[in-house]
């Protein structure tokens, strides 16, 4: 059977040894390579799942992607809690070790540089959604992030065709104010907490229908932000969480820091919004430049 | 895949919500090129949604996705709920036409233009306002057109 060799993650070299049950995505134990001044953590995959062909089927199947992206995750979060760990995206693979160092070659400086900007750091993401509207789902606009909870009991019948408008404007309004309202909160709460991180990127509204959450999704940003401030920085969030009535604010992570390795490698210039200024956040956008 | 893992990150790779994980392992982190070159642009959040249909529906049902049922291209639902939309449309078209009828014998400088019957809709801040014309500005193209 024929392996390649699955790439995860590019750490400093001669750091602290891998967990010994770490499993990569096939279930292979993973270990590291040496080359170009870093260190690959890398384990191997069968080529018949993995290679080119293989590969591309694959990622279409959502199950199969879920797992995938899974074990990568959770190879890179065994790794960044080891140290400093520059996350590599989905399916880097290469033929062999010595495909692996060939790879790795040439890119010390700029992978030296993101360590440097990266280390003792983690990535913390925090959306925020608009509550579900209990009304929703009876309007007409159909689009609206409903979430889940469709089919449900109409709101009480019209007696005339003028009611039926009144009920329907006064509904729009009300919804109108609540997404103002939410733009409104996005912001003073992105503002906020950019002054709590060194980096910031604003990443596009999540889709509803595949993250499965409720509501409108009107903030998804990610912050850079040093270990020790980590506890203020939670707890930040959990208080602008309670001022925010009618908004669900969530925090993830930590996370290695997947959001800052274009900036930190030099892949990006700047530190500005990324790619994500699009969307729900606009002026969150415009405010989003780091502040190192 | 196994078991948990000791440390700060345990939890995200676990228990982290997919959408999450996969706007950052498909669309961020180092890009470097290895040997085996696919372009993951391709399968980019969007475009996993038509995936879904390949995959499991019953799985994505689970997991909260119904998206499709919205899409008239993939799903019989959407056609009812089509309906169901256009039936609403009519029901307002129908409302503003009552009231229409009920100001013209009230005033004399009540809209007796044809065009009034939009008056009533036109009043308020009405951001669906746009979506809703969309059809009739189509149906007049067509008439053009035809």
């Amino acid at each position: 059977m024929t392996t390649l060799r699955y790439v995860y993650a590019v750490v400093r070299p001669g750091g602290p040894p891998l967990p010994g049950e770490l499993r990569g995505v096939s279930g292979a134990p993973v270990g590291t390579v040496d080359g170009g001044g870093v260190t690959a953590v890398v384990s191997p995959v069968p080529a018949e799942e993995w290679d080119e062909e293989p590969l591309r089927a694959n990622l279409e199947n959502l199950d199969w992607l879920e797992r995938a992206a899974r074990g990568h995750q959770q190879v890179v979060d065994a790794v960044a809690a080891l140290g400093v760990a520059l996350p590599l995206r989905l399916a880097t693979l290469c033929r062999d070790e010595e495909g692996v160092r060939r790879m790795l070659d040439g890119d010390a400086q700029r992978f030296e540089r993101a360590f440097g900007i990266l280390e003792g750091r983690d990535e913390w993401g925090v959306k925020i959604f608009t509550e579900p509207d209990p009304a929703g789902g009876s309007g007409g606009g159909g689009a609206e992030a409903g979430g889940t909870g469709t089919g449900g009991p109409a709101p009480s019948r019209p007696a005339s065709g003028r009611d039926y408008l009144r009920q329907r404007q006064a509904h729009r309004r009300s919804r109108e104010d609540s997404s103002r309202r939410a733009d409104t909160w996005a912001r003073r709460v992105h503002d906020e907490l950019v002054t709590l991180a060194e980096h910031t990127r604003l990443h596009q509204p999540q889709n509803a229908r595949l993250s499965g959450a409720a509501g409108e999704n009107v903030l998804n940003a990610a912050y850079l932000v040093p270990r020790d401030q980590a506890g203020p920085f939670a707890a930040r969030v959990g208080e602008l969480a309670r001022d925010t009535a009618g908004l669900r604010v969530e925090l993830t992570g930590p996370w290695a820091p997947y959001s800052f390795t274009a900036f930190a490698t030099g892949a990006e210039e700047g530190g500005g919004t990324g790619s994500g200024s699009a969307g729900a956040a606009p002026a969150a956008g415009a405010s989003a430049g780091e502040r190192a | 895949m196994t078991s948990p893992l000791p440390g700060p990150y345990g939890q995200s790779g676990n228990s982290a919500n997919l959408a999450d994980i996969l706007e950052r392992v498909l669309d961020k982190g180092v890009v470097i090129a290895g040997d085996i070159r696919i372009n993951l642009l391709d399968i980019e959040l969007l475009t996993i949604k038509l995936r879904l249909i390949v995959a499991s529906v019953d799985k994505a049902k689970e997991m909260g996705i119904d998206w499709w049922e919205h899409d008239p291209a993939l799903s019989s639902g959407a056609k009812r709920r089509e309906l169901a939309e256009e039936n609403e449309r009519l029901r307002e078209r129908i409302a503003a036409l009552e009231e229409q009828r009920q100001a013209v014998p009230a005033g004399g400088e009540a809209a007796g233009l044809p065009e009034a019957s939009g008056a009533s809709r036109d009043s308020g801040d009405d951001p669906g306002r746009e979506n809703e014309r969309e059809p009739e500005r189509e149906n007049e193209q067509k008439e053009k057109n035809g």
